[in-house]
């Protein structure tokens, strides 16, 4: 744990990153398209990705870095995929050999 | 509580952190009060990237000035995101406008339009 002034700033930012995920949940449940809701998501996993990156200053470990690089690539890949199926129907293509 | 060197530059990247994360709820704030999908992700695609790069960028000058501990997995995660997340918000705005979600009523220029219709 990290003591004095510091602990006082990294938890009043701890607070305004669950302010942020939240107001983002908010608009997932309520967004009118189904794009609402992707991009939701996709902002979703970036705010975790910032909120893991703090309690890891707040708890002072390491051992939380493959974790944010995992979440930034799953988040990536979910948001690809779910934007091909809106626009085409489906994700991934059969190839036509001729 | 005596402020010598070592306490001024872990204020200082708390201070950091701190904009990043208030960077981050200032575009949440903007994602729900903009009218259409489109100025949605103008807003969350600039600034959020910046808060999120801000606090990650914290946290790596964090664990170098205090714990002397070089992370490269951080550093991969911070281009990593940099490199990404615009070109999901370009994509989830195109897939938007290929399954014809209308645009505000305020809005008075539609560009792509004539482009798609004529090819």
């Amino acid at each position: 744990m990290i003591k004095g002034i510091l602990f006082w700033v990294i938890f009043l930012s701890l607070c305004f990153s669950t302010l942020s995920i939240l107001i983002t949940i908010y608009r997932c449940l309520k967004g009118p398209t189904a794009s609402d809701r992707v991009q939701a998501l996709d902002v979703l996993g970036i705010n975790i990705i910032a909120a893991v990156a703090v309690f890891s200053v707040f708890l002072r470990t390491t051992a939380f870095f493959e974790v944010i690089l995992l979440i930034g690539i799953l988040s990536f890949i979910g948001t690809i995929a779910f934007a091909r199926f809106i626009e085409r129907g489906i994700v991934i293509e059969r190839q036509h050999s001729d | 509580m005596s402020l010598n060197g070592s306490t001024l530059i872990e204020l200082g990247i708390g201070i950091m952190i701190l904009m990043g994360t208030i960077f981050g709820s200032l575009s949440a704030i903007g994602f729900i009060r903009l009218p259409d999908v489109y100025n949605r992700a103008h807003a969350l695609a600039k600034s959020s990237t910046l808060g999120v790069l801000f606090v990650l960028l914290g946290t790596f000058l964090f664990f170098l000035f205090v714990e002397d501990y070089f992370s490269i997995k951080l550093f991969l995660g911070i281009f990593f995101v940099f490199l990404t997340s615009p070109v999901s918000s370009h994509v989830i705005c195109r897939s938007a406008y290929r399954a014809r979600v209308p645009l505000a009523e305020a809005s008075v220029r539609d560009d792509l339009k004539e482009v798609l219709e004529k090819t």
